[in-house]
């Protein structure tokens, strides 16, 4: 009995110690990191939604995953580029074609800079694009149902890194090449380089309805890297920077022979200038090949269509489009704040930034101020576009976010930490370390007029100790800060997938109510949908046999199939003919070659199996559907070639 | 039932103590506030033991003899961590003889508190985002250093000069690499 009360009092003395923390942090609002009132700030309870959604690119997964905040959790992993075996996106029959290239089937690609649609400059929260960085492709995802609907290769171009940004009425999304290339592609020495490769901005117009995706027209500018880039906005909408940086257009050691200049450029894009000479005729149309691959809800399958020439533009014959803005040191991040004023260059071998002004650009364009010319591009002069700089905030600064407040967040790499300075005055605000090496840095609503603020996300590229080990190999961890105040405050450090560059997030209200729960049945157009028991079948042409199948909790129909040869060719097309929000049932066969089918309620989707043994086979669930859900299984019999089992099925009876 | 009063009595001792710990707050506060302080600045890349890695260019700084007044330098700036980062850095590292060649009092003027920020722009000079050997630096004219200045690279008898500077030996880390030079590196803005 003793031992029971010294263990209370133990237990509520600490107890008291704790709550005595968390009134003090409370009432003075001076909390650290370790106060208990953090804890409260990042806590949803559970059954209840976070404020905010975040799209965070999975970078060398390329996929995309959906996370909440304030609480860091991580909802769905969207397949974009990667063939992903949890739902068979890229190995049924209907998703293959997403991941169609001119170069052929590519199972896997490396996302980077997802963003959010926009109207009016303010975040929509319709569609999401990314970029796929080796293979350069832009990608859509519909936030309605969240799944990956339409891919467009982008060709003349290489490493697709200054991408995907939108326009602020989606007008464009647009995507700049890293590398340089011979344009059209051909087999020349790499050493003749200079003069010779181009780089190609491509603006990719997204049709207000349904936005469907097409390259109205590239840029064909001088052989730089171009980095990234980012739309005007406001006063500066209808004009796109990119920064760019080997202006000395090397094409060997880089790291050397790319950072001789003092100063690189952001290249000014005046896109409504060279839309309007594309629309009364302009430009040429060039020989390319490329693929546009389209995914349709009705029909449940993509159809890739390769298209064979684009619209190339000469920056050097539209006076007045494109103008280039000296800016210091290999600049990396290009942003531009909420009002579409300032134009921030981070030069990452520089120790300051560049803000340039978009007004003082206008006055010394006005002026044909220019200090020489690359390609027959004008070049300003620094002092004239310069609107300031911050003074040494920190090593290697990266990317620039803003709050809608008249501040700006950079990330330094070096120094591996978020520095909160002022726009116009310049002053450092605030610096707060992160874990550990920062890339990019995420604000709800960024990339817009109207950033959302209240938090602000760093994505790291090294981990090391933040949490339990797990081998040489370890997620990249980001942290997220409460940016509400004067000071920024870390609140959480949470685990993301694959490398995130770069993140889009905003409020989750407009997505959420639009959310899709089911594919409604009757709409079902695919071909070889099975809408109920009784349109079942099996059919055989020639070596191919089509399975029309059909699920419900909790069998297959039909669930017993006979006279399948050796060197038959199976496809079962499953649909899942339940309309209940989170029901899908999933598909798999034994020895089965590709992933299986995750099928969402009213879907149909198709595997295909080519048997390479004798036997009689079973398939069965693979999601724990329903009470019966192990109940849910079949066979298929599987007889030698020049066998004389006869075609037939079965579910409830037995094949005679 | 004796239980319970005892019981009662705890918990009484614990409101007690709940309300004088709020009467107290400010004390509270301050103590940890403090704390807090304390944690960030030991925590970082720089504070994470690893036995098995490449040593980083600061833990071969002070793990030399001959580099104490650097390490000082370098901790009196609170640049720990900017050594340990991914990289690639490259640290011109002086000896303490180099330090000594100085002018008198220099080095205990910027130890001084109030001259943290002067002292970090020299150290800064000192690195460059970058991992070239001895032999390579000869093929660069200049070299962008992270204060944001220019250092001069020559070549004289076939060795690279690094702003005035003789490389005495080169040490390669985990992050970049160390190159031991015999003079102190000024930047042209000090």
């Amino acid at each position: 009995m003793k031992k029971i009360l010294t263990s209370i009092i133990a237990i509520v003395t600490v107890l008291t110690a704790f709550t005595s923390c968390t009134n003090s942090g409370k009432t003075n609002g001076k909390s650290g990191a370790l106060s208990s009132n953090v804890a409260e700030k990042v806590y949803v309870a559970p059954g209840e939604h976070d404020e905010f959604y975040a799209f965070i690119s999975g970078g060398y997964s390329g996929n995309l995953t959906v996370y909440g905040l304030p609480s860091g959790r991580m909802f769905k992993e969207i397949p974009v580029f990667s063939q992903f075996p949890t739902s068979g996106y890229g190995y049924s029959e209907e998703t293959k074609p997403m991941l169609n290239t001119s170069h052929g089937f590519i199972p896997w690609g490396d996302s980077h800079h997802p963003d959010i649609s926009q109207t009016a400059g303010e975040i929509d929260g319709r569609f999401i694009f990314i970029n796929e960085n080796n293979t350069p492709r832009i990608a859509k995802i519909d936030l309605k149902t969240f799944e990956t609907t339409e891919i467009i290769e982008v060709p003349n171009s290489a490493g697709n890194h200054s991408s995907s940004f939108v326009t602020e009425n989606t007008e464009y999304v647009v995507a700049g090449t890293r590398f340089s290339v011979p344009i059209p592609q051909r087999d020349m020495p790499i050493k003749e380089y200079k003069g010779n490769f181009q780089g190609a901005l491509s603006f990719i117009s997204v049709a207000p309805e349904t936005g469907n995706m097409d390259i109205k027209f590239q840029v064909l500018m001088p052989g730089f890297n171009y980095d990234l880039s980012h739309p005007g906005r406001g006063k500066s909408h209808g004009w796109f920077f990119f920064t760019t940086y080997n202006t000395e257009e090397a094409s060997t050691l880089l790291e050397v022979n790319a950072s001789q200049n003092d100063k690189d450029f952001i290249a000014a894009v005046n896109w409504k200038k060279i839309e309007e000479y594309v629309n009364n005729g302009g430009g040429t149309m060039m020989p390319a090949d490329y693929a546009h691959n389209v995914y349709d809800e009705h029909t449940h399958t993509a159809t890739s269509t390769m298209k064979k020439e684009v619209r190339v533009v000469n920056p050097a014959e539209v006076p007045g489009a494109v103008f280039f803005l000296p800016t210091p040191k290999s600049p990396h991040g290009c942003d531009v704040d909420p009002s579409g004023e300032y134009i921030v260059g981070n030069g990452k071998l520089s120790a300051n930034l560049t803000v340039h002004s978009f007004t003082k650009m206008l006055a010394a364009i006005e002026g044909e101020k220019f200090d020489g010319e690359a390609y027959g591009i004008p070049i300003l002069k620094f002092e004239d576009v310069l609107a300031g700089s911050v003074e040494q905030p920190g090593l290697g600064p990266l990317h620039t976010e803003f709050d809608g407040q008249g501040n700006a967040y950079t990330t330094f790499f070096i120094s591996s930490e978020v520095v909160k300075w002022k726009l116009g005055t310049w002053e450092v605000i605030d610096r707060k370390p992160t874990y550990y090496s920062v890339g990019h840095l995420t604000i709800p609503g960024g990339n817009s007029r109207k950033p959302q603020g209240k938090y602000m996300f760093a994505m790291n590229k090294i981990t090391k100790d933040r949490y339990l080990p797990t081998g040489p190999e370890m997620e990249h961890s980001a942290q997220l800060y409460d940016i509400s105040g004067e000071k920024m405050e870390l609140l959480l450090d949470f685990p993301t997938h694959g490398e995130p560059h770069y993140a889009a997030a905003m409020r989750a209200d407009l997505i959420k109510k639009r959310s899709q729960k089911i594919y409604n049945l009757e709409d079902n157009k695919h071909p070889y949908a099975a809408k109920s028991d009784s349109e079942t079948k099996v059919v055989r042409k020639g070596n191919e046999v089509h399975i029309y199948m059909t699920t419900i909790r909790s069998h297959f129909s039909p669930d017993n199939i006979e006279g399948i040869k050796l060197g038959d060719k199976v496809y079962f097309h499953v649909t899942n003919l339940e309309q209940d929000f989170d029901v899908p049932h999933g598909f798999a066969v034994l020895g089965q070659n590709t992933s299986e089918l995750l099928i969402m309620p009213g879907q149909t989707k198709t595997s295909v199996w080519e048997p390479t043994k004798v036997g009689v086979w079973p398939f069965y669930c693979t999601d724990f559907c329903s009470a019966l859900h192990q109940e849910m299984q079949g066979y298929i019999r599987v007889s030698p070639a020049n066998a004389a089992t006869p075609l037939k099925w079965s579910m409830g009876e037995d094949i005679e | 039932m004796k239980l319970i009063k005892n019981l009662f009595l705890v918990f009484a001792i614990a409101v007690f103590f709940c309300s004088c710990k709020d009467a107290n707050k400010d004390v509270t506060t301050t103590s940890s506030e403090v704390n807090t302080e304390a944690l960030s600045k030991e925590s970082g890349q720089a504070f994470i033991k690893d036995d098995l890695g490449k040593p980083t260019v600061l833990s071969i700084a002070i793990g030399s003899k001959d580099h104490t007044t650097l390490v000082a330098a370098v901790q009196a700036a609170s640049l720990e961590n900017a050594l340990v980062n991914a990289g690639p850095l490259m640290v011109f590292a002086p000896t303490n003889e180099a330090f000594v060649a100085l002018p008198e009092g220099t080095v205990e003027n910027l130890l001084k508190p109030e001259n943290k920020n002067a002292l970090a722009n020299i150290l800064k000079y000192h690195v460059t985002p970058g991992n070239y050997s001895k032999d390579f630096l000869k093929k660069f004219k200049k070299l962008g250093q992270a204060n944001n200045d220019y250092v001069k690279i020559e070549v004289v008898d076939g060795e690279p000069i690094i702003g005035g500077a003789k490389i005495l030996a080169s040490i390669k880390a985990g992050n970049g690499i160390v190159h031991v030079i015999d003079k102190v590196l000024l930047p042209p803005s000090e």
